[in-house]
């Protein structure tokens, strides 16, 4: 298993169980810093269950999760709430708004938690839904009349917004048509050496395998709520588990 | 003669379940022992569901008393529960007023007390009519549009995109429209008794030829502040409860759009029966008070 020094996102011998369900079982694994992990597994393999505890929405049954140094169990839930700020999030479906345009739902966050005058908070999204790609005859539109493309985008600079050190991507591309998928991608890649300064930390949660071969620093595979593989990207392919065989392979 | 209430449906349901059971057996030992089994599964599971509207009311008070406070969401809720509640409350009140205006004209004729019509209105008006009639009205809109918005919301991950945020839903979405509804009901309550009360006058005074004077100075000897005081602090707890109503079934629906919709129907259905069941205990408490 791959050993980081101070890592972004550490589980330490977790279990979740609910009821005689065990959705987690002994899970110990790091996320390194700065990178693009990817977890991988099949439907029902644990991999929402694990994402609900790196953002303290779920606490462990048993062990500990550490993010950015800090045990989350330990927090508060209002420490929880602030500690969120480190967070942004690309849902499967963008989970926009739907009463706010693209520069409200942007806006959102800036207005929310910073101090930030109206006319400061207007440039900062208009630079956000640029750098994302979005171009500017939409930045005031209803996330009713965009593609889903678009609003993955508006997604992504929503997430960018209050500028997170961990970027979470929940199924980032089911349901796009190959040229949003390919553009999701690329927006993930962009996403992540444009705040390498930051060293911006983003987690993937995928079925995709081969967008996840291609965007990935690390791949993990989760299984019956362990990691039974966890190899850096390029060496993923290769690996001799048969799980992992058969996942590629598919 | 058959009688058709909830009760004996839900025991119709029940017996049917035990009879159609693959652990049925003959002896009658045994099937008290399922009838109990399956009775002490519902009991314990609508307990359980009241607890969990505890558990949210207490965490709507935890969330009222926390900043920020977002005024220019509870102004938006007041204005959706208040103002667009205004013409369907209007037109209720006024034709609610001419309606019992006649009806007690004609049965106070006949022991030739007609001259008391229009206290007898008023105070009905403004004892229940007014606060019962509201929290429906207000229970069917906009008790439905809560829970339909709200469960939109939980179905599309809007409101987990909250949460990943910091930001409570509780607070963003659920204290607004409660305390908007808290305090918007008394307010169309009292517009409602109003209305009804000129509704009422005016058949009163011109179809039915009750002396103007006679009507007015009866209903000022007979009419107290007690009895609005009353039906506003109704008011006031059906709007409280509605809106905890609406949003909790909101915030627990699940399953996409067929889920959104039978949480608007609860939404609706327990909203309804809130109201008429809280009217009487809150009857037979502010009786001896006010």
């Amino acid at each position: 298993m791959l050993q980081f020094e101070s890592p972004a996102i550490s589980f330490k011998n977790v279990t979740k169980t609910f009821g005689n369900h065990t959705i987690l079982n002994n899970l110990s694994f790091d996320i390194p810093k700065g990178k693009i992990t990817t977890i991988l597994g099949f439907s029902g393999a644990g991999k929402s269950t694990m994402m609900k505890h790196i953002l303290g929405l779920l606490t462990p049954s048993v062990g500990t999760v550490e993010v950015l140094g800090n045990n989350l169990a330990e927090m508060t839930s209002l420490q929880l709430r602030e500690f969120r700020k480190n967070y942004g999030m690309l849902f499967q479906y963008a989970a926009l708004f739907d009463s706010f345009t693209a520069h409200g739902n942007v806006a959102f966050p800036l207005v929310e938690f910073t101090k930030m005058s109206k006319e400061q908070i207007d440039e900062r999204v208009k630079e956000l839904l640029l750098s994302v790609g979005l171009k500017e005859e939409s930045h005031f539109k209803l996330p009713s009349e965009l593609s889903g493309g678009m609003r993955k985008r508006v997604g992504l600079a929503r997430a960018l917004a209050l500028s997170p050190q961990i970027m979470l991507y929940d199924e980032p591309t089911t349901g796009l048509d190959p040229i949003t998928t390919k553009m999701v991608n690329e927006l993930i890649v962009e996403t992540s050496v444009n705040h390498k300064e930051i060293g911006l930390t983003s987690i993937i949660i995928s079925h995709d395998i081969k967008a996840t071969l291609e965007i990935s620093d690390f791949i993990a595979f989760l299984d019956r709520g362990n990691i039974v593989e966890y190899l850096p990207a390029k060496e993923f392919k290769n690996s001799s588990n048969p799980l992992v065989q058969e996942f590629v392979n598919l | 003669m058959r009688y058709w209430s909830p009760y004996g449906e839900f025991f119709s349901k029940l017996v049917g379940r035990i009879l159609k059971s693959e652990n049925y057996v003959k002896s009658i030992s045994s099937r008290m022992a399922l009838f109990t089994e399956l009775l002490g599964k519902n009991v314990i599971k609508n307990v359980a569901g009241l607890g969990r509207i505890f558990d949210y009311i207490g965490h709507f008070f935890y969330w009222t008393m926390k900043p920020p406070f977002r005024w220019n969401l509870f102004f938006e809720q007041m204005h959706f529960i208040g103002n667009r509640s205004l013409f369907i409350i209007l037109l209720s009140g006024s034709f609610t007023g001419m309606v019992m205006a006649y009806q007690t004209y004609f049965g106070f004729k006949l022991i030739s007390v007609d001259s008391l019509v229009g206290p007898v209105v008023a105070i009905t008006l403004a004892r229940e009519l007014a606060p019962v009639l509201t929290g429906l009205i207000v229970a069917g809109r906009a008790g439905a549009a809560m829970a339909a918005e709200i469960g939109t919301m939980k179905v599309t991950e809007q409101i987990d995109a909250l949460e990943v945020m910091g930001i409570s839903s509780i607070q963003y979405l659920g204290v607004p429209r409660i305390l908007a509804a808290t305090l918007a009901v008394p307010m169309l309550s009292v517009l409602f008794q109003f209305i009804g009360n000129v509704g009422s006058i005016i058949v009163g005074t011109k179809a039915l030829m009750i002396d103007e004077v006679i009507y007015l100075s009866k209903l000022g000897e007979f009419m107290f502040i007690q009895d609005i005081v009353q039906g506003v602090i109704k008011a006031f707890v059906f709007g409280f409860v509605i809106a905890i109503i609406g949003t909790y079934f909101g915030f627990q629906v699940t399953k996409g759009a067929e889920g959104v919709g039978k949480g608007t129907n609860l939404a609706v259905v327990w909203g309804m029966i809130s109201v008429l069941v809280l009217d009487y205990f809150l009857t037979s408490f502010l009786v001896h008070i006010l």
